[in-house]
């Protein structure tokens, strides 16, 4: 199930429909991400406390994009029923950002599929942040780290 | 025509967010187009040969800069992704 909505989620009623249609899974990875309070947009430190966050995405090019990374992950390890939610629009420190639920036979294909989309989620679906303070908006700007995460799951 | 579009601070920095242009000619890239966008208007425009700075899609798939523009319907520019 793929969703991009301005809407919040409910990971209670989202962990029960996986569930419903895992079949005979034997494990549920669930992840959430969250709006951070103090975000760091770079290596050169913290930046002032978020205000609020906006999400800007590519309207059909995002479902399409996560709909690659899904069937990657899928082709890779043993997925029974996965959901990915990712929300846009103004969001504030604290508030649910995105949802990655994986069912699975096994513990180690959820684990590994939910992290696999987290990571390419993070660097090649296209989202972006804005970010409000005091201080004023800017764009955060996209960390290393995260495309070094996503690099590591690269076939060789 | 191609319909050609800007995300995020792209847009704001070069003050558009779509326009349509007439199919470059045959042979042409998305680095001809990006060196078109930049030496035709300057400035700003000029972001767009800085490829590690502006990525590039073509009909909503991402390419590199060699991809060619043939069948091409829709191109966005935009600057690396930072959702999740």
């Amino acid at each position: 199930m793929l969703s991009v909505q301005e809407a919040d989620f409910d990971v209670a009623v989202l962990y029960a429909q996986l569930r419903s249609t895992a079949g005979n899974a034997g494990a549920i990875v669930s992840f959430t991400g969250l709006v951070r309070e103090f975000y760091e947009s770079s290596e050169a430190g913290r930046e002032p406390a978020v205000q609020r966050l906006v999400l800007e995405h590519y309207p059909g090019m995002t479902e399409k994009a996560l709909m690659v990374i899904v069937d990657e992950a899928r082709s890779r390890w043993d997925v029974l029923a996965w959901q990915v939610i990712h929300r846009v629009g103004p969001l504030e420190a604290g508030d649910q950002i995105v949802h990655v639920g994986i069912a699975s036979t096994h513990r180690g294909d959820a684990f590994a599929a939910a992290e696999f989309i987290m990571d390419y989620l993070k660097t090649r679906a296209p989202f972006w942040k804005k970010q409000h303070t005091a201080a004023g908006a800017h764009w955060i700007e996209s960390r290393s780290a995260d495309e070094t995460a996503r690099a590591r799951w690269e076939k060789r | 025509m191609l319909n050609i579009q800007y995300f995020a601070s792209l847009r704001e920095t070069l003050g558009r967010s779509s326009e349509t242009l007439a199919l470059p000619e045959d042979g042409s890239t998305v680095a001809t187009l990006a060196a078109y966008l930049a030496t035709s208007r300057g400035g700003q425009w000029e972001i767009l040969l800085d490829a590690t700075q502006v990525l590039v899609a073509v009909n909503q798939t991402i390419v590199d800069r060699s991809h060619p523009l043939t069948g091409a319907e829709e191109l966005a520019f935009f600057p690396p992704m930072t959702g999740g």
